[in-house]
């Protein structure tokens, strides 16, 4: 698709996408709270990603190191009284998290997508019939749905199962989105510029129709990678999560078994508790640093004050 | 009568149509998992040890299976379902038996909705002023702190929020309870010692829900108010030099707040599911304790009825709020 793109760019939309990337520059430099969420997720994807090759242990394995011990040099964030490294964990704990976020947001999110196109473009009946079904998906509370699945196949979950599960509970909402931006976008000028020019529909959607939308569908999508990660220490402190993997959700889940708190191993509950807090705060940074981005009215008014 | 025939009667039929797609779903979701509740049950039973005849293994499985409903082909199966949830009997809870579920999840409710009704009123009102205030000001110091403040709250996810809430003030600082309802073997009554062991117990979950659902009603709030400040009817009354507060409370505010309505009635079901985790962190005699009490025993029973109530519970409460939005937008009531 990208081929496709770049071909589809011609001399003039490099000027366009040049300027796009010196708006961008600028926009960083303004919006701080973006800049900070990008630099401390960027931590996060190399903790996450490039860290765990080096790790020493194996996360699924218990008795590694000797339980209980406090942070220190050679256990940085200290050990559990499962007798693992917290710090080696955490980097796989975080890397697993992000994997279920990004299928059960990948998976909803495109979904989504495709419903709410074929509402929008069929309209009537079909149209009704998909605004109803997303309609009770977003009223009704998912949670429990979820738990009634996680319950009922708990022993097969594993993380892209797991994964699937929320993207298939978490569509609704990208199909009103969606939906109301084809109802909009079909009205507007272009649309008809386009299609009396002799433009195919595919060739309307990739080059007008895309660059409407891909800082919506980038910004939804990090945003639900946040949803879908928090649905997954949900579950996981329900007891309803891949339990034998290092999640965020499962590193709670058995320092609450373990009776962290109370039996004053502070250190164990206090890293996937920090860890979580940083991680949500800067997707949702970053998500709605793309959203303001893309609103043209707040991007003029933060490139005026940036200057 | 325009109001009845455009808004109430479709509301209320799509309110219909939404509470049998969810119930549907969650009768459908354990029947296309390969998973059948009735065998976990056995080889729980299995796994304790105990050895069975396979005969009254075969009885067990019978009597199982007409406990749970899954008796005779789908489509029976789903007609006495859809009785179930008409008469409002989902059978006996496996782990309390013979208690009926129905009463089990009606023990519950109570404390769910006071808590939840409680917090969500309470953080949709302090999030709509604070946040409209803070958007028609928002270029003061104190606004941006206040937004920065909401920023950094809204993203943590419930449970985190009330594990943080507990070790602070019931641990580290033990001014409030660990958990539960009321202090334990104390009786109901409308003694000031009981509302006031209620209310000690109450505050720490209904904090925890506030938070979140403050900062979340305090960012849109003040988007909202930052777009309509510049509006030119606001301009207009800023020229003819009205006071500040009338500007600020009967232009901005109040056309501010119609889309903050039906957003409440959107956002119902994300705060359920934040009361649930809430209550699990507390102990609060709950659905969502009773929920994980579900889990743990496999008490299939008492799941499905928790999972209908709740579709039904938030679902109604969605609808009573879109039907007072007429009362609230003039718009609707005159077409």
């Amino acid at each position: 698709m990208f081929m496709r793109l770049k071909s589809l760019l011609k001399r003039e939309d490099v000027k366009d996408l040049r300027t796009e990337v010196l708006l961008l520059k600028i926009f960083l430099k303004a919006n701080k709270g973006f800049s900070v969420g990008l630099m401390i997720l960027t931590i996060f994807i190399f903790f996450g990603f490039v860290l765990p090759v080096f790790s020493p242990y194996d996360p699924r394995n218990w008795g590694m190191v000797p339980p209980d011990k406090p942070p220190s040099l050679s256990h940085p964030l200290g050990t559990t009284t499962t007798g693992q490294d917290l710090f080696w964990l955490a980097t796989y704990a975080i890397r697993n998290s992000m994997i279920i976020g990004v299928i059960g947001s990948a998976g909803g999110l495109a979904i989504g997508i495709i419903l709410g196109l074929i509402a929008g473009y069929k309209g009537g009946i079909t149209d009704r019939l998909i605004v109803l079904f997303a309609d009770t998906f977003i009223v009704i509370p998912v949670l429990p749905l979820l738990i009634l699945i996680g319950s009922l196949v708990k022993a097969q979950l594993n993380m892209p199962l797991l994964g699937l599960i929320i993207a298939l509970i978490t569509w609704g909402m990208p199909v009103r989105n969606i939906r109301s931006m084809v109802l909009s976008l079909r009205e507007r000028e272009f649309t008809y510029t386009a299609l009396f020019s002799g433009s195919s529909t595919m060739r309307l959607i990739y080059a007008e129709y895309l660059p409407h939308v891909a800082y919506w569908i980038l910004a939804s999508f990090i945003h639900r990678v946040l949803i879908a990660i928090g649905l997954e220490v949900t579950l996981a402190i329900f007891g309803l999560s891949t339990l034998r993997e290092a999640t965020l959700g499962s590193m709670i889940y058995w320092a609450m078994q373990y009776q962290a708190i109370l039996r004053g191993i502070w250190w164990w509950i206090a890293t996937p508790v920090f860890i979580i807090i940083l991680l949500f705060i800067s997707l949702y940074l970053v998500s709605i640093g793309i959203a303001e981005y893309l609103n043209p009215r707040v991007r003029i008014q933060r490139l005026q004050a940036g200057r | 009568m325009g109001v009845l025939k455009n808004y109430v009667i479709p509301r209320l039929g799509i309110y219909v149509l939404e509470i049998f797609i969810g119930c549907t779903i969650s009768f459908l979701i354990p029947r296309f998992t390969p998973i059948d509740p009735v065998q976990a049950v056995i080889n729980r039973y299995a796994a304790f040890g105990e050895f069975y005849d396979p005969e009254i293994v075969e009885n067990l499985i019978d009597t199982l299976k007409e406990l749970y409903g899954l008796k005779g082909t789908l489509l029976e199966q789903y007609i006495g379902f859809l009785k179930r949830i008409i008469v409002g009997d989902f059978g006996p809870s496996l782990t309390a038996f013979p208690t009926p579920v129905t009463e089990i999840i009606w023990r519950a409710l109570p404390w769910t909705i006071g808590l939840l009704s409680i917090a969500t009123i309470l953080a949709w009102i302090i999030g709509n002023i604070v946040g409209g205030i803070a958007g028609y000001f928002y270029e003061e110091k104190w606004a941006k702190a206040l937004a920065g403040f909401a920023t950094v709250i809204r993203p943590v996810p419930y449970y985190i929020i009330a594990l943080l809430l507990v070790l602070l003030f019931a641990y580290v600082f033990p001014i409030f309870p660990m958990g539960g309802g009321v202090t334990m073997g104390t009786k109901p009554s409308l003694t000031l010692r009981f509302l006031l062991d209620l209310l000690k117990h109450a505050f720490l979950p209904a904090l925890s829900l506030i938070l979140t659902q403050y900062s979340v009603q305090f960012i849109i709030m003040r988007s909202l108010v930052i777009n309509t400040r510049t509006k030119d009817y606001v301009v207009f009354g800023e020229a003819m030099g009205l006071p500040k507060s009338k500007l600020l409370f009967k232009y901005v505010l109040r056309n501010s707040l119609l889309p903050q309505v039906t957003g409440l009635a959107i956002m119902l079901g994300s705060i359920f599911n934040g009361a649930l985790v809430t209550e699990l962190v507390f102990s609060y005699p709950g659905i969502g304790t009773i929920l994980y009490t579900a889990i743990t025993t496999g008490d299939f029973n008492l799941m499905m009825g928790i999972v209908t109530y709740s579709i039904i519970a938030v679902a109604t409460a969605a609808l009573l709020i879109d039907l007072l939005y007429p009362l609230v937008d003039p718009r609707i009531r005159y077409r």
